[in-house]
């Protein structure tokens, strides 16, 4: 099922409007799951989809950054763009997973966090930062799975995973390509050039240490492939599970602090 | 390759850090009132404009100079580089362009003094390295000095002044937002305190990361803060912002800030959260 694609045809593989959304992996992937509404505060933002599942007997918590799948859809969703809100719902997620000892699986898949006036009045960068603390601190397993685009911050938000899997065509970066050509070069149409550069791809993550696995997916991916794909995550979804079993809570966390503490490599001088 | 930035760097490091804090000449011109005011005047009055009260950005030996009491600052012995992950040979000559003119190491100073004779741990950023942008060095600092605080039970003062994540670095700068987060979350557990300083500008990973959640969050008046940077705002939404928009004063309006603190005052406010957070 292995390809051989540029870091470019990724990007447009991650983005195209034909890519598997968040919720089609969730039903295929868990036996039940039902969605919960509502960050308690403000709205229930749809760009993250949250709500509680299983597979086999085994509960979990699921937090999804849900992009349209119809023209509708994402005018409702934001096209999967983040408001404070999502991520504050995802954060009282995360704090009832712990009380019901259920792990999160979360799915990242987002351009980014909405870069709106509201946004920005209501705490954008806080609601980010405290959605990677509460990831950081919370007592139970987490597995964070990219599948679609993995674009800066606001998909970070969701990645502070003991493990993090990634689509084999999925993309995760420190912002788009146009963003990033825009800034180191003043010009945007330098994307391609930039995606390539920028290492973002699952083989060039797995490469740095920042994803755990690569989940195989071809170019073109059909009902069937899907079925294929879905069953594998849900295998690994059990296998990592059942190993974190005999962990205590706090060697959980330690576990997950150590391996982000341990990213990004320097060189000592003298 | 090492060898000679060792070279490069032994004399930088044993010379004051009182850097200039505004570039080349005698005078500089304030960007508010246009008055071109002697660059001394401006340097002894906190880098505040005397005619209108600007504030100029602030290099770190001058931050150090009016934060911490007088012969306690000890720098860490944490000297590091980064490894240019994504191979960008511009990104390379830059950094050490920027140490030759500049004489900082990289975007934050981290080490331990004392404020009104209680000892901190103090990060400060610095614009003019790479607009104060976090890659590894910038991340690894933060996190290993969130670290020694915990370790020396001591509270730790960020001044953060960013323009965000650093794009030369990639993806793996991203991850120093998460590696920076996830300390303060065992500082947390620790118990101990974290006061963040926003100074002009705070944006992007580092207003997205350990900026936004100290126990209290002071800004400078007038301080621009903001996740998102506002030409993007203005294209995604195609129309002006208003007035006031990401400033210090329109956060504290909107309940992200605990206080907007004048200049001279800073080093007084600190101390005495410090003493009554005891």
């Amino acid at each position: 099922m292995s390809n051989k694609l540029s870091a470019w045809e990724k990007v447009e593989i991650a983005r195209s409007p034909k890519r598997k959304t968040a919720l089609d992996y969730i039903e295929k992937i868990f036996d039940e799951f039902i969605e919960l509404h509502g960050d308690r505060n403000f709205k229930d933002d749809k760009a993250i989809v949250c709500g509680l599942g299983t597979i086999g007997k085994k509960n979990y918590t699921i937090i999804a950054e849900q992009k349209g799948r119809t023209t509708k859809e994402n005018i409702e969703r934001n096209f999967g763009m983040p408001n404070p809100e999502s991520y504050r719902k995802g954060i009282r997620f995360m704090k009832q997973s712990e009380k019901f000892k259920r792990p999160i699986i979360t799915f990242i898949d987002t351009k980014g966090a909405y870069p709106g006036i509201g946004a920005e009045e209501r705490g954008q960068g806080e609601a980010i930062a405290s959605s990677m603390l509460e990831m950081a601190k919370v007592k139970v397993p987490v597995i964070a799975i990219v599948i679609g685009e993995g674009s800066s911050g606001g998909a970070l938000a969701l990645g502070l995973g003991n493990k993090v899997l990634m689509l084999e065509n999925a993309i995760y970066s420190i912002l788009s390509p146009e963003g990033y050509a825009s800034i180191l070069w003043k010009d945007a149409s330098r994307a391609k050039e930039a995606a390539e550069k920028m290492k973002l791809t699952a083989q060039d993550l797995y490469d740095l240490k920042i994803i755990d696995k690569i989940i195989k997916e071809p170019k073109e991916v059909t009902d069937e492939e899907f079925e294929k794909i879905t069953s594998k995550i849900k295998r690994e979804i059990k296998t990592i599970i059942s190993e974190m079993q005999n962990m205590t809570p706090e060697e959980i966390v330690e576990d997950r602090y150590q391996k982000f503490r341990n990213m990004g490599e320097y060189i000592v001088i003298k | 390759m090492i060898v000679d930035k060792m070279k490069k760097r032994a004399p930088t490091a044993k010379k004051k850090e009182n850097k200039v804090d505004i570039q080349i000449g005698k005078w500089v011109k304030c960007d508010k009132c246009q008055e071109i005011i002697y660059k001394e005047t401006v340097r002894k009055n906190y880098n505040i404009c005397p005619n209108c009260g600007a504030y100029f950005r602030m290099h770190i030996g001058k931050r150090l100079e009016t934060i911490i009491d007088e012969g306690t600052y000890k720098r860490f012995d944490l000297n590091i580089d980064t490894t240019n992950p994504l191979h960008l040979e511009e990104y390379t000559k830059k950094i050490k362009a920027l140490r030759d003119k500049t004489d900082l190491e990289e975007a934050v100073s981290a080490g331990i003094g004392k404020i009104n004779g209680q000892k901190v741990v103090i990060c400060v950023m610095d614009s003019g390295f790479l607009m104060g942008s976090m890659g590894v060095v910038v991340g690894e600092k933060i996190t290993y000095s969130i670290e020694k605080a915990i370790e020396l039970k001591l509270p730790i003062i960020i001044f953060t002044v960013s323009g965000g994540a650093r794009m030369q670095e990639g993806i793996v700068s991203l991850m120093q937002m998460a590696k920076t987060t996830a300390a303060i979350s065992k500082l947390n557990e620790a118990g101990l305190l974290y006061i963040s300083v926003l100074t002009d500008p705070t944006y992007g990973g580092v207003t997205a990361s350990f900026a936004s959640i100290a126990d209290i969050i002071l800004a400078e008046p007038g301080a621009m803060i903001g996740f998102a940077g506002k030409r993007v705002i203005e294209q995604t939404i195609g129309e002006k912002l208003p007035e006031g928009f990401q400033t210090a004063e329109f956060l504290l309006e909107h309940g992200f800030i605990d206080k907007i603190v004048e200049r001279r005052e800073l080093k007084e406010t600190l101390s005495k959260l410090i003493r009554m957070s005891k």
